[in-house]
């Protein structure tokens, strides 16, 4: 019989105690285990960005993470940051600006987007640009999401003043 | 496609790695970051029986600057090399080269022993390492042993460490007075790959002790080492090169001779989207444009 | 009594249409909450995998499935036998294009296999992990063959014919010739000709093909969760090779992760899923992982065009001469074919310009490798690619500006209805106001002396024109006519709810473009209510009447003109039960801010949501046999010409390091012209996606084969795909030439970004480089490629 672990860890705020084999991968942990079909798969290879979910804090691969690898560590995705609200300025600057279509990336994008504006709160387009490689986006050709999270961070400076 | 079924074990010291190691041979695989690991076990090119995980074995990881050397644990991450102001002091080649590591997401998680290990012949550290003259430690349960890093990569996702042998760091000689770095790759897009990537360390100013004292020679390359990577099995100093440089100073001759020696050097190998040729060529373009900003010191 | 209500939408007050109004169901992808058919979850649902080929040709000589059978969590194994078994195979031509062939195709390979990645068993376990699994145990012995890979050698006679009982390796072959082609091009001044390169590239929807299938055999129903932008051809496809009742079908499709074209085709996984759970009776899901991706979903373009153009002196052009060879995969695609995109390039070549002298000939050869088929703007980008790119030359050749060249040549804008040399009819092009406005936009004489400035510093800037003209919103003239029994028409039925709001169901579906959005402007500004009273309902079967849905850019131009007329017909039947409850006549009411008013007077009267209180809960206080019809159902099929045709101008702007040949793309510019502009943002937005996909094309994307057949490059590493960093800011304009035949005027948006990018990406790298005389005819255009161009390698 595949070898089961018991893993216990924090998912959007919640402690959750599950049992998954090895080769779970995060991703489908998320979705799977936890029915938060938010973080999407696009690759499994780590290329599209589509699972990127925080990891203790830090955007990460889900699909490049086993579960069990993730037992005691703390993971947020896009249904707990939006929650929390983390989320809320850059979802608003893409829902003006209609920076998605299909939506597929979008969790993966908000993630790396909110990334980039801690890194760096004030970003040029071609930061922005830099900051969101690796996360690809078929529909839009990015111009609307640059101009989203440009949006977004001038939103946020305003609200700091 | 999932990977393949495996056991999974997560010890907290060395010696728990290495005794796993020990017990399960090439059976076992360590993951790190497993940014290059996960996505071959995901198409089951990988299908190790044990995954042995060191993301927990604190000993690991750290980034150290003592007495002239500079000691970065296998386990640390990219972006902490990245972000590290130790780095940047000791060995800024390293804080030049991080940012073409792949995507953020990856830096955060990717380590530099595992690039290491995993000697992709197209990635960045271990070139750096080799131009560096990177000193990279190894122990396993029959004792430690130090591999010089020109010696250390053998061939694509090939190196020294034997089945039973854990990376435990790298040691790195401090850059010394008057040294610069110069680091430059092309790649198709952002955070690829290189096609071809260059990686340059070395001094510009005056010969000898008593030139520097007298500044004779002034403005003269000293102790070049170029390293390429992406145009072999594994990163390839360009010695010839480096040597139609040294004690010159940079002009349009030099670079010329520096360049013509390339193929003496290596002759690329072709990859899925560009051939021998074209790799020649961009060696060429890329040592002048990296021994340009490098000279006149841009590349600090 | 007071005059006619107004005839027309566009009439109406507090008018939604023309406004760019945030899509509402994009609020719940952003909160991670979309419905995608990747996450559809039933009871006692189970996972298939499939063993494919490795070869690109091989005879299967036996399998032996004991092993895998046996394997933990295993439910099923089924070889093509098995599966041929319950569904029928299909066969991928048109009845009106004479003398195409293909052969039957079977969901599963049945004695040969005719392409690396066909899949050939399928395993059916508890989890994919533990299917994958079984797969290893699988033993097939295959028998390899000659593949067949170089379209140039296809139809020679020491190539082997991949299916015997065709004779050969021709799929389709077609002529236009039109005038006097051999006499223009004697008389020209000036011949400029071309060999061009187009190879394979795919659409790479980031959300893979996927589906659950759910038989009932209780009912002998099937409910497919299927990823489709096409939910009734897939009803219509899976009734009739599954042997069901067309009624007890179901598809459902709510969000899609992309689509472009791909998700419309018959594959066999999805054939086989649903057949395995015929066998099973239980669920069964499928979700493609990305090698399966790039293996099997449909692969586009591969062309290699001979092209000439005859010009005057003056820089008249007066011909084309076409040669269009195409190599698609062992079978032509159901139900669509792998003949259309050919057609479409040998009647687009030269579509902008006012010529006489035409003549295209294409050949389409089978090939042993993944199978092609339409993918977003089918035909257009290598058709502008290869008119644009000539005209450019010979600009260059007279030392005409390219600009003037076109200006001299297009179809003036006063010449319509026009019938182009190939017979494509026109109602009313914009070509020449489209190109006056891009000159303005770009400031086209600003940049050419930004150019020439930094040209003398060394630096190597290009300026690349690319004009389309667009095959959108097709009637039947496209399939039905070839007897594939793909809707031309759509319907939209709507039903006010007793609280006065209104559920709207529509069969143009949702693939993020915005249709449940447009399809609420237009209901709600005809009606009469706030766009928010209306919920949309797309992508389902079983509760919206039967269309075509989404493909050829028809959601804006047949859509909207379904829900105008649903709409009216609603308001109509509202304002009856409201003249009975007030006694007033009909025709003196009218709908405002979701309140009965004077039509005159605008005085409110009655809210909606009374109408619906009424009409649903107290209809004995209306008149005696008074029936308030308060659902409606209202189709539309395309009026007037077979395509309602659009058109529009590209501008690119890059710069090459001619030392290492790498290209940046600075900026793009799109002047379009849809037609009236439901939505300007997501037109816009249409635009920039079609362009990025074009920018692949021209820059990146192409699927690696060996000469044995083999993908090189199938995994999202390998295969390139531009993202933000390779990507420009794109700026859009719009110019507006409704069309007549409809009564909103749209047309569609959804092609025009990839039919011209490409071409003006094309024009503008050789315009970069024709100070150092090199010039690229090859896409995507590699450092290889440019530094080969050069002589630098």
């Amino acid at each position: 019989m595949e070898p089961i672990h018991e893993i216990t860890l924090t998912v959007d705020g919640e402690q959750t105690t599950r049992r998954v084999t090895a080769r779970r991968s995060l991703a489908d942990f998320l979705r799977e285990d936890l029915g938060l079909t938010g973080t999407h798969v696009g690759c499994e290879q780590g290329v599209c960005g589509a699972c990127t979910v925080r990891f203790n804090g830090e955007q990460i691969r889900a699909c490049l993470m086993f579960a069990v690898q993730a037992d005691g560590a703390r993971v947020d995705t896009v249904e707990g940051l939006t929650e929390t609200g983390d989320l809320t300025r850059l979802q608003e600057a893409f829902h003006r600006n209609n920076a998605l279509q299909c939506g597929f990336c979008t969790p993966g994008m908000l993630i790396a987007a909110s990334d980039l504006l801690i890194r760096n709160p004030d970003p040029d387009r071609e930061e922005i640009r830099a900051g969101l490689s690796g996360n690809y986006c078929r529909c839009t050709g990015y111009h609307a999401i640059v101009d989203a999270v440009a949006e977004a961070a001038q939103n946020g400076k305003e609200a700091e003043q | 496609m999932k990977a393949a079924r495996f056991d999974y074990i997560r010890p907290r010291t060395v010696q728990e790695v290495l005794d796993h190691l020990a017990e399960h041979g090439d059976e076992a695989k360590v993951i790190a970051g497993g940014q290059s690991l996960v996505p071959t076990m995901n198409v089951r090119l990988a299908a190790p029986a044990v995954l042995i995980d060191i993301n927990h074995v604190e000993e690991l990881s750290g980034i150290e600057a003592d007495k002239g050397t500079l000691r970065i644990g296998a386990l640390t991450r990219h972006a902490e090399i990245a972000a590290s102001e130790t780095v940047a002091a000791h060995a800024p080649l390293l804080s030049m080269a991080a940012p073409w590591i792949a995507h953020e997401a990856i830096r955060n998680r990717g380590t530099f022993g595992g690039s290491l290990a995993t000697a992709d012949p197209a990635s960045e550290w271990p070139a750096c390492a080799t131009v560096l003259d990177a000193t990279i430690h190894l122990v396993s349960a029959r004792g430690t042993r130090q591999v010089a890093a020109g010696d250390f990569f053998q061939g694509v996702y090939e190196t020294a460490i034997e089945p039973d042998e854990l990376l435990t760091h790298v040691e790195i000689p401090a850059i010394g007075e008057g040294y610069r770095a110069g680091f430059s790759e092309f790649a198709r897009r952002k955070g690829d790959y290189a096609s071809v990537g260059v990686a340059v360390q070395g001094r510009v100013g005056a010969s000898g002790a008593i030139g520097r004292l007298l500044k004779r020679g002034e403005g003269r390359l000293h102790d070049l080492r170029i390293a390429f990577f992406g145009v072999a099995a594994r990163p390839m100093l360009a010695t010839a090169a480096a040597a139609a440089l040294e004690e010159q100073p940079l002009d349009e001759s030099t670079l010329k001779a520096a360049q013509e020696a390339l193929p003496t050097d290596f002759t690329p190998m072709e990859d899925l989207y560009m051939s021998s040729a074209a790799k020649a060529h961009l060696a060429r373009v890329l040592l002048g444009r990296v021994m340009t900003t490098l000279y006149h010191g841009e590349g600090r | 009594m007071s005059e006619k209500p107004p005839l027309s939408v566009l009439d109406r007050p507090n008018s939604y249409i023309g406004r760019s109004v945030p899509r509402p169901n994009a609020r719940r992808l952003l909160a991670g909450r979309g419905q995608y058919p990747t996450d559809m979850v039933l009871p006692r649902m189970v996972h298939v995998a499939f063993a494919r080929s490795p070869f690109a040709h091989a005879r299967i000589r036996s399998i032996d499935t004991e092993a895998a059978r046996a394997a933990p969590g295993v439910v099923a194994v089924a070889t093509g036998a098995d599966i041929a078994r319950l569904c029928k195979p299909w066969v991928g031509t048109l009845d009106h294009f004479a003398g195409m062939k293909s052969p039957p195709q079977y969901p599963l390979a049945m004695e040969k296999a005719t392409w690396q990645g066909e899949p050939v068993v399928a395993v059916v376990a508890e989890s994919r992990a533990e299917a994958e699994d079984a797969l290893e145990l699988l033993d097939i012995d295959y028998e390899e063959l000659t593949p067949v890979t170089d379209p140039e050698t296809a139809l020679d006679p020491a190539t082997p014919v991949i299916h015997e009982d065709l004779g050969d390796n021709l799929c389709f072959s077609s002529r236009v010739d039109a005038g006097d082609v051999d006499a223009a091009f004697a008389d020209a001044d000036l011949v400029v000709e071309e060999e061009f390169h187009f190879p394979r590239h795919t659409g790479v929807t980031l959300e893979p093909r996927v589906i659950t299938a759910d038989y009932d055999p209780s009912e002998e129903r099937l409910t497919a969760y299927h990823g489709s932008q096409t939910p009734y051809q897939m009803q219509d496809v899976y009734a009739r090779h599954l042997g069901l009742a067309e009624e007890n079908v179901r598809v459902l499709c709510k969000d899609l992760g992309g689509a472009f074209g791909i998700k419309l085709h018959v594959h066999g996984e999805e054939m086989t899923t649903c057949a395995l759970s015929m066998m099973l009776g239980r669920p069964v899901k499928w979700v493609a992982d990305r090698l399966e991706s790039f293996v099997s979903d449909i692969h586009a373009r591969d062309h290699r065009v001979r092209a000439r153009m005859a010009v005057t002196a003056e820089g008249r052009i007066v011909g084309f001469d076409v040669d269009d060879l195409t190599g698609v995969g062992p079978y032509s695609v159901f139900p669509r074919t792998s003949a259309v995109e050919g057609n479409q390039v040998i009647k687009l070549v030269g579509a902008p310009y006012a010529i006489e002298h035409y003549r295209a000939a294409l050949k389409v050869v089978l090939q042993n490798k993944n199978v092609m088929s339409q993918y977003r703007a089918v035909g257009h980008p290598i058709a502008f690619a290869v008119t644009e790119s000539l005209v450019d030359k010979a600009a260059a050749e007279l030392d005409m500006d390219p600009v003037a060249i076109r200006r001299a040549n297009y179809v003036p804008d006063d010449a319509y209805p026009y019938k182009t040399a190939s017979g494509m009819a026109y109602e009313q092009l914009s070509l020449q106001q489209s190109l006056d406005r891009l000159v303005e936009f770009i400031d086209y004489e600003g940049l050419r002396r930004e150019q020439a400035q930094l040209r003398e510093k060394g630096v190597y800037r290009g300026i690349g024109l690319g004009t389309f003209v667009e095959i959108t919103a097709p009637g039947a003239a496209f399939y039905g006519v070839g007897g594939a029994r793909i809707s031309a028409q759509d319907g939209c039925s709507m039903k006010l709810e007793p609280s006065g709001r209104v559920q709207l169901a529509i069969s143009i579906n949702e693939l993020g473009q915005g249709t449940e959005t447009i399809v609420a402007q237009v209901a709600a500004t005809e009606l009469g209510v706030s766009m928010e009273d209306i919920r949309v309902t797309t992508g389902d079967t079983g509760s919206t009447p039967y269309g075509g849905a989404a493909w050829a850019s028809r959601a804006a131009a047949i859509g909207s003109e379904a829900t105008v007329r649903a709409a009216r017909a609603l308001r109509e039947n509202i304002l009856e039960v409201a003249g009975a409850v007030l006694q007033e006549a009909p025709a003196d009411l009218d709908i405002r801010d979701g309140q009965i008013v004077g039509r005159e007077s605008g005085e409110e009267r009655l809210s909606v949501a009374e109408v619906g209180r009424v009409g649903y809960f107290r209809p004995d206080t209306l008149p005696p046999d008074f029936h308030p019809q308060l659902s409606v159902v209202r189709h539309y099929a395309p009026q007037g010409l077979p395509f309602a045709f659009t058109n529009g101008i590209h501008a690119s702007y890059v710069e090459v390091d001619v030392e290492t040949g790498g290209v940046t793309l600075l900026k793009h510019w799109v002047v379009e012209d849809c037609g009236r502009v439901l939505n300007p943002k997501l037109v816009e937005e249409q635009a920039r996606g079609g362009v990025a996909q074009g920018i692949g094309m021209a820059l990146f994307e192409e699927c690696l084969y060996s000469e044995e057949g083999q993908l090189t490059n199938a995994s999202l590493a390998d295969y390139l795909v531009p993202l933000s960093s390779e990507l420009p800011d794109i700026h859009v304009t719009h110019v507006e030439t409704p069309t007549q035949y409809s009564e909103i005027g749209a047309k569609g948006a959804g092609e025009a970004g990839t039919a011209a990018s490409p071409g003006a990406i094309m024009n503008a790298v050789n315009d970069a480089l024709r100070p150092l005389g090199a010039r690229v005819s090859a896409m995507p255009m590699t450092p290889e490629r440019i530094l080969t161009a050069l002589g630098r390698i």
